[in-house]
């Protein structure tokens, strides 16, 4: 079928929470008999769209439709009798009902007004051979694999709805050959005519199956190309918003004349099915960046790194002694600190006040045998409020009240106070305001200048040219390069993640 | 494997079995159905009230206020078909009108408030312990001719046994029951509901409606409960039935319906109001045990049916994570 007119069809779409823009203005289109597939980094606004699309979310402005027809979908079930069924990361069926009344929850057959359990299992069993999966389908579905359970939801969003299939991160938890089936479903149902949206950030999954991308970043659309016609560094470019012309200008690599003595060094370490075994070295009054796409394993090298997982391989030395970090109480003892990426949600406590939430990483380390007093608790948060420039009325504020950038920084001073020699930042400077920014980066080298060892996770390039001697690069849950002095540029960083991403078979990271 | 969604229902059989052949071998008398008979009608009231808590449970939920709502009922025809003069049918299709709305607002404030099923059935336990008191303090009789009829009509069973009324209508209930929890629409949302709120919602249940519908119905059930009670004791009194409610969540456990929700069997308590029945029916036999024996082995026996779940869901865990790694 030639796709003159667009299947589905958004203009202008906006959405807008309690002030903040999450989509602003964005276009989208996707044919039928096309796999169209959306990226973008955390917080680019990806789910926001997709929720707008299947009703979750009604839009604040702009216009849908669907076959040329407009559309304001309520919620979800609005959507679907429409023709657009979801499938989600989560697999959203129910594995305490058998495979076939999952695929007829809602929309049993009847007979003489009692639900035909005949006719059900037997037509679920003719949907799924269309699928090539022959299995029992009056088992219960938690009886089968995640794979199995992620063909079955297809079905049933394709059953019930038929024209428009968005797929959530399908590919997360499969294997590589449970992939290969997946995309082999998903080239068949476009030969049927349906559009696909597929969301993921695996790039050669992208390139294997996706006829066009579309890049959202900041909650603005980026762009919607071709995919035959755009290189893997142009799509990485457009992922982390730089222009590669411009990139030259402003960067400078960090010639470490004196290197600094090892603090931490990382020999081999590994987990099965999270990271594939680095080695990493962290000095004194050095800033070691983490570069690379969602998914990449940066979070997870961190949290291995402060003993959140323990390593299934390889070797911890501390100043040179062999150690092993079984949990974060053994790293903050060893004088390490993490600030989590989700500060909401593994960061801050929110009702406890802002001295508490300093107080709290000290205070583990001591011991509770050892209680901080309430005059040295009180000192430590004047310290820290005054020294971080934290903007609260006053130190017993809840600290949920205070704006994103303080909590940050407030986090920051639960570590500084105790010292650490060795701090991993994870994403430190997403969703606070360029002011806050701006300290948090000066923040930075200022500690390093101090000769605190640092590892920074980021996916803002600049940010990371700006303060990182060295920047580690990672791909597909490796760390796969590692740029150093002149090398250490926005544009370095890019094209190391697309020559990266180009090896890689995407998801061989079992 | 298909068996552990069955083994819990198995597991009371089995003990069912063996229960009763453990009381023949010493009291071969029971094998009777005079014993059959009178342990029907006996936890008649129990069995109609526990159908409607395996919805209940089922669901994910929890209703406390069926012991008050049966007490309710019984003050309630006795007043009403007394004192008032109201004609038996009317009072009932009256009182069976009231109980089911009550038990609908009950679930309109679990869904709509988003309030816990434990509290919001809390209060209904007072209100409704409460209303009973309002209409009288006292054991108030019943004297009305329907309640003759019914309380003699019986179906002679071969070997002497009478199955009484309130024993059919709890075997029609039970029956009733198994149709609308596995063969209608409703029992699925049930289950659905049940396995996860979230996913049913997104799969399309109606889960306000069905919500409603459970507690509508847990009501309702014990409405008959209440009726068949004021049949079975001829009177109507505010102190009857306290904490029936527990015996009757007993009685869905040791059925094999998991307190999660989402999985077991209306036949399952069924069973479970058997081995109970059992229980006391063997003390009687016995004749010196004290009955709170009964409380006793029904106490162990829940125990031993939590951790049979708890190992159950470890065990199912443990495959998972197996074939999980096995794919890795």
């Amino acid at each position: 079928m030639a796709a003159e007119r667009a299947l589905l069809e958004a203009r202008g779409l906006s959405k807008y929470f309690h002030g903040v823009t999450a989509l602003d203005g964005v276009d989208f289109d996707l044919h039928a008999g096309e796999i169209h597939g959306l990226l973008g980094e955390n917080g680019a606004g990806k789910s926001t769209l997709i929720k707008v699309l299947t009703g979750a979310y009604r839009r604040d402005d702009g216009r849908v439709s669907l076959d040329g027809a407009p559309i304001d979908p309520r919620d979800v079930m609005d959507a679907q009798s429409l023709g657009i069924g979801t499938v989600y990361q989560e697999v959203n069926l129910l594995p305490n009902l058998t495979v076939a009344e999952n695929l007829f929850l809602g929309r049993e057959p009847k007979r003489f007004g009692l639900v035909d359990s005949r006719a059900i299992n037997k037509r679920s069993r003719e949907i799924l051979e269309g699928y090539g999966l022959s299995i029992d389908v009056s088992a219960l579905l938690s009886t089968y694999s995640v794979a199995v359970r992620q063909i079955v939801a297809i079905a049933r969003a394709v059953d019930i709805s038929g024209k428009v299939l968005i797929l959530d991160e399908p590919t997360a938890s499969l294997d590589a050959a449970e992939v290969d089936r997946l995309f082999a479903i998903l080239s068949d149902l476009k030969a049927r005519g349906l559009g696909i949206i597929f969301i993921t950030h695996f790039f050669d999954q992208v390139y294997r199956i996706c006829d066009r991308v579309t890049v959202l970043r900041n909650g603005r659309l980026v762009g919607s190309r071709p995919l035959e016609s755009l290189k893997r560094i142009e799509l990485v470019s457009m992922m982390l918003g730089r222009e590669l012309e411009s990139a030259e200008s402003g960067d400078h690599g960090r010639a470490s004349e004196v290197r600094g003595e090892v603090v931490a060094a990382f020999k081999k370490v590994g987990k099965k099915g999270r990271i594939a075994p680095f080695d990493i070295e962290v000095r004194r009054g050095e800033v070691l960046g983490i570069a690379g796409l969602l998914g990449s394993g940066r979070t997870e090298s961190a949290e291995l790194m402060f003993g959140i997982h323990e390593p299934d391989t390889g070797a911890i030395e501390i100043d040179g002694a062999k150690t092993s970090l079984g949990s974060p109480r053994d790293a903050i003892r060893k004088g390490f600190g993490f600030c989590p990426e989700d500060r909401k949600q593994d960061g801050i406590i929110d009702d406890l006040s802002v001295r508490e939430n300093i107080a709290l990483a000290l205070q583990a380390r001591r011991g509770w045998a050892k209680p901080l007093s309430r005059r040295e608790q009180d000192a430590l948060a004047d310290r820290y409020i005054e020294a971080l420039d934290i903007r609260t009325s006053d130190r017993e504020k809840p600290i949920k009240f205070l704006s994103g950038g303080n909590q940050q920084k407030v986090i920051l001073a639960r570590w500084l106070a105790t010292d650490p020699r060795f701090l991993i930042l994870d994403e430190p400077t997403r969703g606070i305001d360029v002011g806050a920014h701006a300290e948090i980066i000066r923040l930075i080298e200022e500690l390093c200048a101090e000769g605190m060892a640092l590892a920074v996770i980021s996916s803002e390039l600049e940010e990371l040219v700006a303060y990182a001697t060295r920047v580690r690069i990672l791909a597909d849950r490796q760390h796969v390069a590692e740029l150093e002095g002149e090398d250490v540029s926005a544009n370095g960083i890019m094209r190391a993640i697309a020559a990266a991403e180009g090896d890689n078979t995407g998801e061989a990271r079992s | 494997m298909i068996g552990s969604r069955y083994l819990p229902l198995l597991t009371t059989l089995a003990i069912f079995i063996l229960a009763y052949a453990l009381c023949i071998a010493q009291f071969p008398n029971m094998l009777s159905t005079r014993v059959l008979g009178n342990l029907l009608t006996d936890n008649a009231f129990l069995g109609i009230a526990a159908v409607g808590m395996t919805f209940v449970i089922l669901s994910g939920g929890i209703d406390l206020s069926i012991g008050s709502v049966i007490a309710f009922c019984g003050v309630f025809l006795a007043v009403g078909m007394g004192e008032w003069g109201i004609p038996p049918v009317l009072a009932i299709v009256l009182l069976l009108v009231i109980v089911t709305a009550f038990g609908a607002t009950m679930g309109a404030m679990i869904h709509y408030l988003a309030m816990p099923a434990f509290i919001v059935t809390l209060a209904g336990m007072f209100f409704a312990r409460g209303m009973a008191f309002l209409l009288s303090t006292a054991s108030v009789p019943i004297n009305a001719p329907l309640y003759d009829t019914l309380q003699s009509l019986y179906f002679r069973m071969p070997g002497g046994g009478r199955l009484t009324f309130i024993g059919m209508v709890m075997l029609a209930v039970f029956i009733g029951g198994m149709i609308l929890a596995h063969r209608t629409r409703f029992g699925r949302n049930v289950y659905a509901i049940g396995g996860n709120v979230q996913s049913a919602e997104l799969m399309g249940v109606p889960v306000a409606a069905t919500t409603i519908g459970i507690y509508a119905l847990s009501s309702f059930l014990a409405g008959i409960s209440g009726i068949v009670f004021s049949i079975y004791t001829s009177a109507g009194y505010s102190l009857a039935a306290v904490g029936v409610e527990l015996d009757a969540i007993a009685a869905v456990v040791i059925g094999g319906t998991i307190l999660t929700g989402g999985s077991g069997f209306v036949a399952g308590t069924f069973l479970g109001i058997l081995v109970m029945g059992l229980i006391q029916t063997y003390i009687v036999f016995d004749g010196t045990l004290s009955s709170w024996w009964t409380k006793i082995v029904i106490g162990l026996l829940l125990f031993s049916f939590i951790v049979l779940q708890r190992g159950l869901v470890w065990f199912t865990e443990r495959r998972a994570n197996a074939a999980a790694a096995a794919h890795a």
